[in-house]
């Protein structure tokens, strides 16, 4: 008997499977997605990289930046914040909607496809919209003149990387809140809120109160803006700092992606 | 003729191009038990919700107790109650939460609300998960409170969207013999359902819709008698062979409607019948002479079989 | 006692009795026992928004910034922002309740279905809810202001008026949000609203004074309600009146009366449907 579905093929591309209906799904907003993607770091750059900008260099000039223009300063940072914002949506919404809202995953792994296969098709559905909002803000900031091509190419992988690793982290800690009537809006309140506010993203992380500064050094999107900052535009970091970003980031995706696939297997095998 | 207490005249509900239900006329008198029957999206629903004033008609007049569901939505909802297809619990509160701010809603007495809430959580056998949070409440039980939420203000008139879905043979029995002395009390019932027994214990009258039109009218026995037959013969020969002696029964009756697994015959006398097609040494597999349901006077009007 | 039916006729043929039964108190006896049961996480926590901002500018920022003109006098910036933020959450939160809020209750929980199922008319759930989301309001402004009163942000005794003005300004917004929803059908053409929010509350002047800006950029500004808000919680909040204050006064007061009588026309396209 032949069914005309090759279950051996679904197996081994479970995770393409669910990416792809991701990434479907995000076409459904992808009027917002490139406005938002586009319209954000416009606005955020003339608003507070200019409007501020103004303040900061009548009062200091470039002494608290580090010898840049204010401008220059947080491009880096407010592309990795567009960069993780964008991963949470991806990362966050579909975990809820699969397990609770819309029970999806349940009916994908009654299919061939397994749990960790679906935390994969999963993250790779952010990723593409990750790269997607990375790519669009760093070409506006190439169209400010904030940056140039040639010396901060390399910024885009970077973030990217760091999105990457909020991401799993994310889903891992998303699936595993059994209560989440609220879990939405205390974790935007108590902890992505003062992540974006204290990771030094719109003033050195040092200018802070000491008290408030573990705020930034738990923050995956503080070691992803210095990360930033070194790689668009030479900002002085040294090599023990570079190497401590990198791996915090990448012991955060590992830790990330193992949460998420022990959850999801546990969820779905009840 | 009896007071109408509903009152539709070329009723008619569109959203956008499309025609929900499509200028249809009917009459409810008071106290009687009133049926809406029709497969899905032939716009039971959505005739509910314009009865209830919940939902504003594009054309058309419809008066509910001689009143204008436009003009006087808030008193006429005051005799209603409504027990939506979909059921709308607050999810925020528990069981016992529900059926006090319901009546609070109603401006009921907090006093009065509170002696009622009792009545109700035995009637919906709902005692033991009084102060559970609604979503921790089985699909069932949340159509009980559903039930038993639109009992709060002791309407006039009940609207019930297809009540006993998901209830289980005691809760739909239960049910049953409460609306029935609901019925007693003077209450009218107004029901959809896609359950024929349920329609023929329940419905002194009723209207079959499809596609936004009503297609018959009159008391489940009237129906009975005008679109079907007394009797119906059941034959099943197995589903290769049903095609093969489809035709060869056609010439033996009136009347027949081929299913996916079987073969109905519409007759006065079915055992004759049997006896004929065994003499043709047709065997059937199985064999069943009943009567006419309402079920058979669906078949006929919408060529469709209710149950899905 | 009275029966539904006697309370309903009580006011049959009053003003409004299409939309309107006289119970908006209902809606509110019924956000408290949600309160009490169920919402009060989200609900304690709703302040915390603006007091991280403040934190965060105040004294992150502060340090680059120095002290600012801010049109009354100049101030340590910190100073500046504080009505600022006071006055952007309490425009924000009367957004969302006006709208996503509304929205999902309306599409998602069905919650107004089941209200709407009994005497309760549209407006009684409008009110209602209205009424419910200003009391947050008002608590929050009451806590933002305790909270930075001792850390030294609060120039006067005066300032205890910009907590009413918050409301104010809260129900300005909160009057349009939701005639403007019952445009809406989809998520994503609600996705829109907070696009159109973004850029008006980044440049109303909440976190650095406009002038910083060009002359028509300026201008534009200063027609976004988003900035009069602004503006009249800073007034009353340094203790300062002038014409401009009594501007900010009249815009807002346009602005409710319009958006009372938008949404109220909207009303049964928004909970009818
Ligand atoms: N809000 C709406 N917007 C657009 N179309 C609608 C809406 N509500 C109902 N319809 C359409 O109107 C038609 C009638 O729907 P209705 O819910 O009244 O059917 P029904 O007879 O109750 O069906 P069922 O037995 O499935 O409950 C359907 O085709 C449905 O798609
Ligand atoms: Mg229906």
């Amino acid at each position: 008997m032949n069914s005309g579905i090759d279950v051996a093929k679904v197996r081994a591309r479970g995770a393409a499977y669910v990416a792809e209906a991701r990434i479907a799904q995000m076409m459904k907003w992808k009027g917002i997605i490139a406005i938002v993607a586009i319209g954000n770091p416009l606005f955020y750059l003339v608003a507070i990289g200019i409007g501020i900008g103004v303040l900061v260099n009548e009062n200091s000039g470039t002494s608290g930046t580090g010898g840049v223009e204010y401008i220059t300063f947080i491009a880096p940072a407010l592309l990795a914040s567009a960069a993780l914002t964008g991963a949470l949506d991806e990362a966050m919404f579909p975990v809820m909607e699969g397990f609770k809202w819309r029970k999806l995953f349940y009916a994908i792994n009654s299919t061939p496809i397994n749990p960790g296969q679906i935390v994969l098709g999963v993250f790779i559905g952010a990723i593409a919209r990750v790269v997607f909002t990375v790519v669009c803000y760093w070409a506006l900031l190439i169209a400010f003149g904030v940056v140039t091509v040639s010396q901060s190419w390399d910024v885009i992988p970077v973030t990217i990387f760091a999105a990457g690793a909020f991401a799993a982290v994310i889903m891992g800690v998303t699936a595993s809140v059994k209560n989440e009537d609220y879990f939405m809006t205390v974790l935007n309140r108590m902890i992505i809120m003062p992540m974006f506010l204290f990771s030094g993203t719109f003033f050195p992380l040092s200018t802070m109160p000491i008290f408030l500064q573990p705020i930034g050094w738990i923050s995956p999107l503080w070691h992803a803006t210095e990360l930033g900052r070194y790689f668009s535009y030479g900002y002085s970091i040294s090599g023990i700092m570079l190497l401590v970003h990198f791996s915090y980031l990448i012991v955060m995706m590992i830790i990330g992606f193992k949460l998420a696939n022990k959850k999801f297997a546990e969820r779905l095998a009840k | 003729m009896p007071e109408s207490l509903i009152s539709a005249r070329g009723l008619t509900k569109k959203y956008g191009d499309f025609t929900a239900v499509d200028a249809i006329d009917f009459d409810v008198a008071k106290g009687e038990s009133f049926g809406l029957l029709g497969p899905n999206g032939a716009g039971k629903s959505t005739t509910m919700r314009i009865i209830a004033a919940t939902s504003q008609r594009s054309s058309g007049t419809i008066s509910i107790l001689g009143r204008d569901p436009e003009e006087h939505g808030p008193q006429i909802r005051a005799h209603l109650g409504v027990v939506p297809q979909q059921d709308n619990l607050d999810g925020e509160l528990t069981v016992s939460e529900n059926l006090f701010i319901y009546g609070r809603y109603f401006g009921l007495s907090k006093k009065f609300i509170r002696n009622k809430i009792e009545e109700l959580l035995d009637f919906a056998q709902l005692q033991d998960k009084r102060d559970a949070k609604v979503e921790a409440l089985s699909g069932g039980m949340k159509r009980r409170l559903t039930i038993a939420r639109a009992l709060v203000s002791e309407p006039d008139i009940l609207m019930l969207d297809e009540p006993t879905t998901g209830l289980d043979p005691q809760a739909r029995h239960i049910l049953w013999d409460r609306l029935f002395r609901l019925k007693e009390t003077g209450v009218t019932l107004v029901i959809t359902t896609h359950f024929m027994d349920e329609a023929e214990q329940l419905c002194d009258r009723l209207v079959v819709m499809d596609k936004g039109k009503i297609m018959a009218e009159g008391s489940p026995l009237e129906l009975i008698k005008q679109y079907s037959t007394k009797e119906v013969l059941e034959v099943r020969f197995g589903s290769d062979r049903n095609k093969e002696v489809a035709p060869i029964l056609r010439e033996m009756c009136s009347r027949i409607e081929e299913l996916p697994d079987r073969i109905l015959m519409y007759v006065e006398d079915g055992e004759a019948l049997l006896e004929a097609i065994t003499a043709k040494k047709l065997h059937p597999t199985t064999s069943l002479v009943r009567r006419s349901s309402l079920e058979d006077v669906f078949l006929r009007l919408t060529g469709r079989s209710l149950i899905e | 006692m009275k029966s539904a039916v006697e309370i309903a006729e009580a006011r049959a043929n009053r003003w409004g009795h299409q939309l309107y039964a006289g119970r908006a108190r209902a809606i509110l006896e019924r956000a408290f026992i949600a309160l009490r049961s169920s919402t009060w996480v989200p609900i304690v926590t709703g302040f915390i928004e603006p007091v991280l901002y403040l934190l965060a500018f105040g004294y992150g920022m502060g340090e680059l910034i120095g002290d600012v003109d801010s049109g009354r006098g100049t101030v340590d910036y910190a100073v500046f922002i504080a009505p600022g933020l006071l006055a952007t959450s309490a425009m924000n939160g009367a957004i969302y309740d006006s709208t996503w809020n509304v929205f999902f209750k309306l599409n998602e929980s069905k919650l107004y279905k089941g209200m709407l199922a009994t005497p309760l008319g549209p407006l009684d759930v409008a009110l209602g809810e209205i009424t419910w989301a200003l009391l947050r309001g008002l608590s929050y402004a009451i806590a933002f202001l305790a909270i930075t009163a001792p850390l030294g942000l609060v120039p006067g005794v005066s300032a205890i008026l910009a907590i009413p003005a918050a409301v104010f300004i809260a129900f300005g917004f909160a009057s349009f949000g939701m005639a403007i929803t019952s445009y809406f059908k989809t998520y994503q053409q609600m996705g829109m609203i907070n696009i159109v929010l973004l850029p008006m509350f980044l440049f109303s002047g909440s976190l650095y004074p406009i002038s910083v800006y060009p002359d028509w950029l300026e201008f534009l500004i200063q027609l976004f309600p988003s900035w009069h808000g602004i503006e009249l919680v800073r007034d009353l909040w340094f203790g300062y009146w002038d014409s401009g204050t009594l501007l900010h006064l009249g815009y807002f007061c346009v602005m409710i009366v319009t958006g009372l009588y938008f949404t109220t026309r909207r009303l049964r396209n928004l909970f009818m449907r």
